[in-house]
């Protein structure tokens, strides 16, 4: 039997009478990386924020490693979920070393090893040495996105959510942090949710998946699938995605 | 001058020192209170219209009426320097705490968020994150503060605190426009030293984005 890494059993969230979530139910194996993919207010963010108890369903479960997030004292859950947002996610008042090892630092880790895995973290996303006493605002978009998935990954997390990492980069940049995650997806086997609107870098980096409308799942799908599915749902998506252009 | 000086001039230095000593005792309480009533006001945000109001409200009695009203008050009335210092804390206390409210509240709230997802404690959350991002804000606040005390003080010495305004009410009283002097442009001096300084650090302490 597979071990789940990710469970959402029958959630929903309903806020001020309007149903963000309704019943979603999904499993996301150990070790693989699904997308969550869909239009604005299809509930993606909200469903990747249930993970980390960001967001409390306000009905159904939602497990990590088979343990209710609900019944779990959210701190610890939270630093054992590496988390990557647009490139505003860094603290723009430290520098890029204390950014990365911020999860080590909240842990209570000394000193040098937080300096030590900080090092490490930035050869793993492709950064320069001297880029660790940099701040933020020195960085590129890129460089900072960098930074970002290294601080998600520097406490080797069991799980790793993505809410529209790159969606801020230009194309060929975008491209560039495509391939070294999905390599780097590949060699941690860290079991990752990923919310993106782009189809094509969710075939690139996920192993399946999952279509979400008005908070409801409409597929879910091996990644090998989704071009050739009958779907209808997500054929709708895959033709607004691959549209013919005739100049 | 010279003469004038010789005359006023260790007057004028004590009198200095007593003025510096009242704004100084004061803004320490007003930010001893200010900046962590600011930080509960972030918590509960029901509690944040009344309190800011009531600061509001100390803010706009007038000081020598604020010094007269507080004179019957028990333990306050038979000390000048403590009641003016306790007015001073009224004074004080509405820049540094609508600042501190302010300031942390302005703070973008994805930070926040990744606070949050981070595993941050509430109180990491505070030193990591909050006050580091909202302190030339709250400094901001601290600086207007100080620059009212140190003109709110020179009311005191209507009620014998003492301080710089102590020359100032005896040149209004004999008509000695060089005693008001010698007691007005060492207050907006300190006032504007204050003011200077303070700048100084608030400019620093901007976190570029």
């Amino acid at each position: 039997m597979a071990t789940h890494g990710v469970e959402f059993a029958d959630v929903s969230f309903t806020v001020g009478g309007r149903s963000i979530l309704r019943g979603v139910s999904l499993r996301v194996e150990q070790g693989t990386t699904t997308a969550l993919l869909g239009r604005s207010g299809s509930g993606k963010t909200t469903l990747l924020r249930t993970v980390n108890a960001l967001v409390r369903p306000t009905g159904g479960h939602v497990l990590v490693s088979g343990r209710d997030v609900s019944a779990e004292d959210v701190i610890p859950l939270r630093r054992g979920i590496g988390y990557v947002i647009q490139e505003t996610g860094l603290f723009p008042h430290m520098t890029v070393e204390r950014n990365i090892g911020m999860t080590l630092e909240l842990a209570g880790r000394r000193r040098e090893e937080i300096v030590k895995r900080a090092t490490e973290m930035l050869h793993v996303v492709g950064l320069p040495d001297d880029a660790a006493q940099r701040y933020p605002w020195q960085l590129s978009g890129g460089q900072r996105q960098r930074v970002g998935v290294a601080r998600a990954l520097a406490n080797e997390p069991k799980v790793l959510l993505m809410d529209e990492p790159f969606g801020a980069l230009d194309p060929l940049t975008r491209a560039e942090m495509q391939t070294m995650l999905r390599e780097l997806l590949r060699r941690t086997g860290v079991t990752t949710l990923i919310v993106t609107h782009d189809l094509d870098e969710a075939l690139y980096l996920a192993d399946r998946v999952v279509l979400l409308e008005d908070g409801a799942v409409v597929a879910d799908l091996a990644s090998a699938e989704v071009r050739e599915s009958s779907n209808e749902a997500m054929r709708a998506y895959v033709a607004a995605t691959h549209r013919e252009v005739t100049l | 001058m010279s003469g004038f000086l010789a005359r006023y001039g260790s007057q004028i230095g004590r009198l200095t020192f007593e003025h510096v000593w009242l704004t100084g005792s004061a803004m320490l309480f007003a930010v001893a209170i200010g900046v962590p009533l600011g930080i509960l006001l972030t918590r509960r945000e029901g509690l944040a219209r009344p309190v800011l109001g009531v600061a509001n409200i100390l803010q706009t009695i007038p000081s020598l009426a604020l010094f007269g009203l507080l004179l019957p008050v028990p333990f306050l009335g038979d000390h000048a320097a403590r009641l003016a210092i306790v007015a001073l804390i009224g004074y004080a206390l509405l820049p540094i705490l609508r600042n501190t409210y302010a300031g942390i509240r302005g703070i973008d709230p994805e930070l926040m968020d990744v606070a949050n997802a981070l595993g941050m404690t509430g109180m990491q959350r505070l030193f990591r994150v909050e006050l580091p991002l909202s302190a030339s804000f709250i400094l901001a606040g601290v600086r207007t503060a100080t620059v009212t005390c140190v003109g709110v003080a020179t009311i005191a010495a209507a009620i014998g605190a003492g301080g710089l305004g102590e020359l100032i009410f005896r040149g209004v009283a004999s008509v000695d426009n060089g005693l008001v002097l010698a007691g007005a442009v060492p207050a907006a001096l300190l006032a504007l030293c204050a003011d200077g300084v303070l700048g100084w650090f608030e400019k620093r302490l901007v976190v570029r984005r």
